[in-house]
């Protein structure tokens, strides 16, 4: 099933993630397949984690190492720049997303490229790169085996890694068939994967121009590397005479040794292997071994907002694994297409609403989009505390309301009553007033200990679950009959 | 106007105010506390080296070193390889009479075709770690450039057991020389190339050579 929906960076208003999510829950193909999915991966992270006596110590190195990066990235920035260029690669620098493909399409056009090959790279997503291109007459090819089958099935990912998550054998045998004229085809992964081999090797060896994403960068060497599986990442950014890559700012590490503490922890929290299959790394350009033209674009859009807050600043340490999506119970049901952008689960319900900005009704549902049950946080391989993040972003979209939403905001129900309940519990004689109020309002709505059902707006509390009552004497009532007086400290 | 790249640089600045202005990186403490290197005997570090990559169902063999060009001849026929690409410097020797070579000079590159329509590649490697049963190639010595062992659908390399590191900090301090001083690319290999693209279950053989045999050499007979 495509679910048609804007994501959130491409510009229009996107739906609230409960309406969204509505529709992914009411695919039972889809849950079946996402249960599937996340519980095989949380297992095989589990085991590959357990075997790791010092991963606690890499953890905390891998966030420290983000932390100082984060704290000097302007340093950090003309480091990079300085060592890539050394290296023969040039820099461009990209306020948004527009002015990167720009950028990306520029460097095309001037080879004459028709056709790009792109290995997968969630910031081309995000600045919507392809669509750009396609606009600009150049054709790019997703090579990323889950990539290309959502690019032919005209959908958009559903997982940081594996994209087409959503999808089982038989959909993507069914797919196949249609959109490449393969005929006669079994749903057996190999023979799928087969197809997508032929397929792309004619495109790999023509291709002028390859454009890939970065994991990491060095700043002290400008060693840029491609972490991947297929072999795809490999191919573009070796074959094609011509290299783009599009980077995020926050990106960057200090030093090539600080590969020692990445180079562990992804692999495992991602794909739960003890190392992926493929990485390349490389240094500018060397002569007579792969490209011989290389552009880095460092891309902003949003970043420097996220970098700008105290709190929300740790959201930058993320090194796109996937973990936290993997063990996540609204993930794991919803899916990533509730979450309307690129960056879906619970590092998306962070990340994408400080991109995008505060007050874009859809992504300022996002941090709700969570029960807080502190999951992600534990197995995130460079410590971000996302609950944390969940709840100080809630703060923002409560007080951006209060503060933007005018005469209406101020008179918001939910609101007033958050306002008035605030002010009755910062004052004893209010909030006891309010029990007795409460203990005779209740009255009619109690059966046998509990409340099934609230009035009016507050029903919704009452529609998943019981309220208990307030009980017939409060402890301090309790204690004020016991000792008298009452007053006591 | 202000270029994209000081307008970046302001933002950064500006969104960092809260750093003093007197702290160096330096300052932000990283506590380095974890396993730098593998204290288990070499034999048993070879060892596991051989049992991890076989995991990612690559193909192992642990030979004499002496003996390598027969090993050699023998997997290549059983792979039934004709046309066999190798790099300029591999080590004469290795290569097995009886075999169309392909060899791949700085001055006369094969062609991406070439290496496409061949039956395999042979090459030796840099490192070997044995904590993720991965072969790094660092375009040096045996070992080509990048695009050797990416289109051939079958690679076969030759570690020898004093390449062999235990865990992976050590084999990024072994390659920082290289990269510090040649910036020559770097490949890691585990395994041959795979996806779990599809329902999450590991596949072998995507796009890089979709059989990885390694033929791990020592000086003594093994076992």
């Amino acid at each position: 099933m495509t679910i048609e929906a804007p994501d959130a960076f491409s510009g229009g208003k996107t739906p609230h993630f409960e309406e969204t999510a509505r529709e992914s829950l009411a695919d039972s193909q889809l849950r079946r397949n996402l249960g599937k999915a996340t519980q095989t991966i949380r297992r095989k992270r589990a085991v590959a984690v357990e075997e790791m006596p010092d991963w606690e110590r890499l953890r905390e190195a891998g966030r420290a190492l983000k932390s100082r990066t984060l704290r000097h990235l302007d340093e950090y920035l003309l480091r990079l720049e300085e060592s890539i260029t050394r290296a023969g690669g040039q820099v461009h620098w990209a306020r948004d997303g527009e002015e990167a493909n720009r950028i990306i399409a520029g460097i095309a056009r001037s080879h004459g490229a028709g056709e790009v090959v792109k290995v997968k790279s969630i910031a081309t997503d995000e600045t919507k790169l392809n669509e750009h291109l396609e606009g600009e007459g150049i054709e790019a090819f997703e090579t990323d085996l889950a990539e290309l089958i959502i690019q032919l099935a005209g959908e958009t990912s559903s997982h940081i890694l594996v994209p087409a998550i959503h999808k089982n054998r038989s959909e993507i045998r069914e797919l196949f068939m249609q959109k490449l004229g393969v005929e006669d085809l079994s749903d057996d992964p190999p023979d799928l994967a087969e197809v997508a081999r032929l397929y792309l090797r004619e495109k790999f060896l023509k291709a002028k121009v390859g454009i890939s994403g970065a994991n990491f960068a060095v700043a002290e060497t400008g060693t840029v590397c491609v972490v991947e599986s297929e072999g795809n990442g490999r191919m573009c950014t070796t074959l094609p005479p011509v290299l783009v890559t599009l980077m995020g700012i926050e990106k960057i590490i200090p030093t090539w040794q600080d590969y020692e503490v990445f180079m562990q922890l992804l692999p495992r929290s991602s794909t739960a292997e003890r190392m992926n299959p493929y990485t390349t790394f490389w240094t500018g350009v060397s002569e007579g071994d792969g490209p011989q033209e290389f552009h880095l674009v460092l891309l902003d859009n949003g970043r420097t907002e996220v970098l700008a807050d105290e709190i929300g600043r740790q959201t930058l340490n993320c090194i796109r694994c996937s973990a936290c999506l993997n063990v996540c119970p609204v993930y794991e049901r919803t899916g990533g297409h509730a979450y309307n952008s690129v960056y879906p689960g619970p590092i998306g319900a962070i990340l994408t609403p400080q991109l995008v900005g505060i007050g874009k009704s859809g992504s300022d549902s996002l941090p709700y989009a969570s029960s807080l049950c502190g999951a992600c946080y534990e197995v995130c391989p460079v410590k971000i505390n996302i609950p944390e993040v969940l709840i100080h972003l809630r703060g923002k979209v409560v007080r951006h309301k209060q503060d933007k939403g005018g005469l209406k905001g101020k008179l918001d129900p939910e609101n007033v009553a958050m306002q008035a309940m605030a002010k009755t519990f910062s004052e004893r004689r209010l909030y006891e007033g309010a029990q007795k109020a409460a203990r005779i309002g209740q009255w009619p709505l109690a059966r046998s200990g509990a409340i099934h059902r609230l009035p009016g707006r507050l029903a919704g509390w009452t529609d998943a679950r019981d309220l208990k009552p307030i009980p017939e004497q409060t402890f301090r009532e309790w204690w004020r009959s016991q000792n008298g007086s009452g007053e006591g400290a | 106007m202000t270029s994209a790249r000081e307008e970046i640089l302001r933002r950064v600045r500006r969104a960092t105010h809260d750093v003093p202005k007197d702290e160096r990186p330096e300052d932000i403490p990283v506590e380095r506390g974890y396993r730098k290197e593998d204290d288990a005997p070499r034999d048993e570090i070879v060892e596991r080296f051989a049992e991890r990559v076989a995991e990612y169902e690559a193909t192992v063999h642990r030979v004499n070193e002496a003996d390598l060009p027969r090993e050699v001849s023998e997997a290549l026929e059983r792979r039934g390889v004709r046309w066999l690409v190798v790099p300029a410097d591999l080590p004469e020797g290795w290569v097995p009479e009886g075999v169309e070579t392909l060899r791949d000079a700085a001055q006369s590159q094969l062609s991406n075709e070439e290496l496409d329509q061949s039956d395999g590649v042979l090459t030796g490697c840099s490192l070997g770690i044995a904590q993720t049963g991965t072969i790094v190639l660092d375009a040096g010595e045996g070992q080509g450039r990048r695009a050797l062992t990416l289109l051939p659908d079958y690679h076969l390399c030759v570690v020898r057991e004093d390449q062999i590191v235990g865990l992976v900090p050590e084999a990024f301090a072994k390659l920082e020389e290289t990269v510090k001083n040649e910036g020559r690319a770097i490949t890691f290999i585990s395994g041959p190339s795979a996806t779990s693209d599809i329902e999450l279950n590991r596949v072998e053989g995507v796009h890089g050579p979709r059989t990885l045999e390694v033929l791990i050499a020592g000086r003594e007979a093994p076992m």
